[in-house]
């Protein structure tokens, strides 16, 4: 081989790499990619079989009849209110969402959603967080889609914002209508 | 930092035992035998919420439960192999600190052998490079050598 080819195989592949690492970047500034996420195993699955307390609370198998959005919240996390005036404006737009609160004591959780607003048609209560291990939640706010067949069809970790609806949920709001 | 202020810190810091488990002695199983299990298997679950510590080491709630979930299923006499499988089911292989060998993984576990490769390779190639060794010196030479080595 000649030696002025092989001299460039390290600057080649230098190259490949940073072209690599800046479209890493890229995408994780547009929001597109997230080496942290946690990918849910839920997606194309059905609901997992749960029964939750609340007012009323709900069971996996109220979430079957027609596309609904779960939102996993908890009145001590930050984000979630946040992401409380983005859910009111979906409530608004009538999205039906109903709410799983996350070990939270229930007086708390009417606390936060009489300061807040209240987007959820029902709520539903996991104080020992236990239903929420079998849905693979990391954290709050989560939010889910459920399909009309109860199968999960879109999952977004961390408070929603304006964008987040108008790119990713409108769409696959669209789809499963 | 003075080099002494750094050393006395890095015996303090030596001196901490590695953290583990949280030391809540409520957690753990009656069973020592048992316990062990759970938390060797434990420490083969990332923590979720910070992600690079195991379930054993985090101090994070979720990470608290799902402990809770590892001794449950370890004192119902469930396989190590189950009790992880149940946590892959609804984490995903992300949940394991030591991703298992399939097709998404294999540049990961194939790197070794890779960089083994490349630098046997280079290895070769350098070697075929060298400069075939001069030939053996006439006898001219010779005796020039040895005129120079007896003076």
């Amino acid at each position: 081989m000649n030696r002025r080819l092989l001299l460039l195989v390290p600057f080649g592949g230098v190259l490949v790499a940073g072209a690599g690492f800046l479209a890493m970047l890229e995408r994780a500034q547009e929001g597109k990619f997230d080496p942290r996420e946690v990918p849910s195993m839920l997606i194309g699955k059905p609901v997992p079989r749960f029964t939750l307390p609340g007012d009323p609370g709900f069971a996996s198998t109220d979430l079957v009849g027609r596309p609904v959005l779960v939102n996993w919240f908890a009145s001590w996390c930050v984000p979630c209110a946040e992401e409380a005036a983005v859910l009111m404006d979906l409530k608004r737009a009538g999205v039906p969402i109903w709410g799983i609160a996350y070990k939270d004591k229930p007086a708390d959780t009417a606390k936060f959603l009489a300061r807040y607003g209240s987007p959820y048609a029902r709520l539903g209560r996991d104080e020992p967080g236990r239903v929420a291990i079998d849905w693979g939640v990391t954290g709050v706010p989560e939010t889910y889609l459920i399909d009309a067949q109860g199968v999960v069809r879109w999952r977004f970790v961390g408070p929603m914002t304006p964008d987040t609806v108008s790119a990713e949920l409108q769409p696959i709001l669209r789809k499963y209508a | 930092m003075s080099r002494a202020l750094l050393l006395a810190l890095l015996l303090v810091l030596g001196a901490v035992p590695a953290a583990h488990a949280i030391g809540d002695p409520n957690e753990a199983l009656p069973d020592p035998r048992q316990e062990a299990r759970a938390v060797e298997i434990g420490k083969q679950l990332r923590c979720l919420v910070c992600q690079n510590e195991s379930i054993e080491d985090s101090g994070a709630d979720l990470a608290r439960d799902l402990r809770h979930i590892v001794r449950q299923q370890v004192a119902a006499g469930r396989s190590d192999t189950e009790i992880i499988n149940w946590l892959v089911a609804r984490y995903g292989n992300f949940v394991r600190l030591r991703p298992p060998f399939e097709a998404s993984t294999l540049l990961l576990w194939g790197s070794p052998v890779l960089a083994l490769a490349v630098g046997g390779a280079a290895v070769v190639i350098a070697r075929g490079r060298r400069p075939p060794p001069p030939p053996p010196l006439d006898a001219a030479e010779q005796a020039r050598l040895k005129a120079l080595l007896d003076t």
